[in-house]
Order: structure tokens, then C-alpha cells, then sequence
């Protein structure tokens, strides 16, 4: 169960990591969907490694695809997305209060090597 | 995305900052989220050196991590890798992460930069050897905040 949640945030920074496939999210967050073509239209790169591409973002569970007739739609699923930003957020939490205190413990630490020298 | 940074700027010197961060007493002093108690710190401060530190939180919980020192630079630079031993992040398990402290002389005391970095995977080591973490982080929250309204149209 943890191995496989753990398995699940590694896929979706490795989905992540691709600025091509950045753009395509960021691209689906602004218009909730496209079609496939369109989405490879801004690319240079051609249509085969554009589906690629969603390919990877699909098993990532960050798109859903959708086909009528012969067009296919792509939606954003933003739930991997969230648990990666759960993580850092735990660690932001952790750290940020941490070192609150180290500073605070520093910081008295130094006014009394002041008050030493005098 | 894989990799967290905080800065803080101390009014204390780089020296007694350093002291705070590798010494069993300083890092029993700050250590931990909330105000739950230290239960030990070991460190062994030199390069392929260990630390090790246990802490309890105030709902009872109790969390240990260790890692080695790789890179140690006296009142300067401070990098150690980082795993849970007990407690911690569940979907951590196993995971080896790197933590660094950089400490940067300012004329109030100290500026100490954290970074925290996911590194099970290659591709979260490439990531954050690119550098796009603002990019991302920015996108990232608009999904959060998409999610709120999500929560909020459920009610």
C-alpha cells in the first residue's frame, strides 16, 4: 500500500518533468479540454510524439481521454497533481515551524555571546 | 516540484547558526514541527559522518530520521541525505531524500537557505537539476485552488 502510493507521486513527477507535457497541462488547466490535434498544434514536434506524450500523462492518471467519433478530447484530472502538492506541503509545514525555533534558539544564543564580550 | 527551499534570515551569526544545526543540544532545541519534545540527537559532523534524531510530537507520535553527511563546510554549507527511520511520511518509506543548508553571511546575521529534495527517482533528480520548481509550483496551485472550488460546490 505505502509502496504503491509512493509509486504513484514518482509517476507523476516523472510525468511532470517533460516541458512539453507542462505545457499540455497548463494548457488543459486554462481550457479544461482539447482535441488531440489541437493540443500538438503549438509543438514542432509531430503528432506521433505528441500522443506519446499523453500517453505518459495518462498513466500518470493526469489527463482522461475521450473519443467521439473520430476526435479525441483530452481532460485534465488534477488529483495526482494535488497529492505531489500534499507532499510538499507536509514538508514545507515541518521545515517552516523547525526552523522558526532554530531561529529563535540562535538568535538568543547570540545575544548572549554579545553579552559575554562586554 | 520535487524539491522544497525556505529562507530564513537569522540575526545571528553563520558560526552560531552552524553550532544550532549540527550540535545534539542546538538540534535538540528546534528540531520537529510542533512543540513536542527531542528524544535524542546523534550527529558526527564530517563527510560519510551519520546523524540520527528522534523526536515526539504532541498528539504522542514519535518520528526518527537519519542520513549521512555529504557535504560539510564549517559555518558555510551543510548537505546530508534523509530518510524515516520511524513515523514520518508514510509515502516516504524507504525513500532517500537530500537536505543541504546553505548559510550566506548578511549584515543582520545570517541568511540560511533549506532545500529539500526528492530524489528516489531520476526523473525527480533531473527535475530538480532544471530548476522549473517556480513554474510548476504556480501551476500546481491553480489545481489547488480549483480543488477548494471543487469542495466548495460540493457543500
Amino acid at each position: 500500500m505505502v509502496n504503491y502510493r509512493a509509486s504513484e507521486l514518482d509517476r507523476t513527477f516523472a510525468a511532470l518533468v517533460d516541458p512539453t507535457r507542462r505545457a499540455i497541462l497548463a494548457r488543459l488547466e486554462r481550457e479544461e479540454s482539447a482535441s488531440v490535434s489541437d493540443l500538438a498544434r503549438p509543438f514542432v514536434i509531430k503528432l506521433p510524439a505528441v500522443m506519446k506524450h499523453l500517453d505518459v500523462l495518462d498513466e500518470a492518471g493526469l489527463i482522461i481521454r475521450s473519443k467521439k467519433g473520430r476526435t479525441v478530447t483530452v481532460h485534465l484530472r488534477p488529483d495526482p497533481m494535488r497529492e505531489a502538492m500534499e507532499w510538499l506541503s507536509r514538508y514545507e509545514r515541518f521545515w517552516s515551524r523547525s526552523l522558526d525555533r532554530l531561529a529563535t534558539y540562535a538568535e538568543s544564543k547570540e545575544a548572549e555571546a554579545r553579552r559575554k564580550k562586554r | 516540484m520535487t524539491s522544497l527551499t525556505l529562507v530564513r534570515q537569522i540575526k545571528a551569526r553563520p558560526a552560531i547558526v552552524f553550532e544550532a544545526l549540527t550540535t545534539p543540544e542546538g538540534i535538540a532545541r528546534w528540531w520537529g514541527p510542533d512543540a513536542g519534545p527531542v528524544l535524542f540527537a546523534e550527529t558526527d559532523v564530517r563527510i560519510g559522518g551519520r546523524f540520527r534524531v528522534r523526536f515526539r510530537m504532541l498528539d504522542g507520535t514519535e518520528h526518527e530520521s537519519t542520513g549521512e553527511y555529504l557535504e560539510v563546510e564549517e559555518s558555510k554549507r551543510l548537505v546530508m541525505s534523509w530518510q524515516w527511520t520511524t513515523g514520518g511520511e508514510p509515502d516516504e518509506a524507504g525513500n532517500l531524500s537530500r537536505l543541504s543548508f546553505d548559510l550566506e553571511p548578511i549584515d543582520s546575521g545570517t541568511e540560511l537557505t533549506l532545500t529539500h529534495a526528492r530524489l528516489k527517482t531520476e526523473a525527480s533528480r533531473v527535475s530538480h537539476e532544471q530548476g522549473w520548481t517556480g513554474a510548476i509550483e504556480k501551476l500546481a496551485h491553480r489545481f489547488s485552488d480549483a480543488s477548494a472550488e471543487d469542495h466548495h460546490d460540493q457543500t
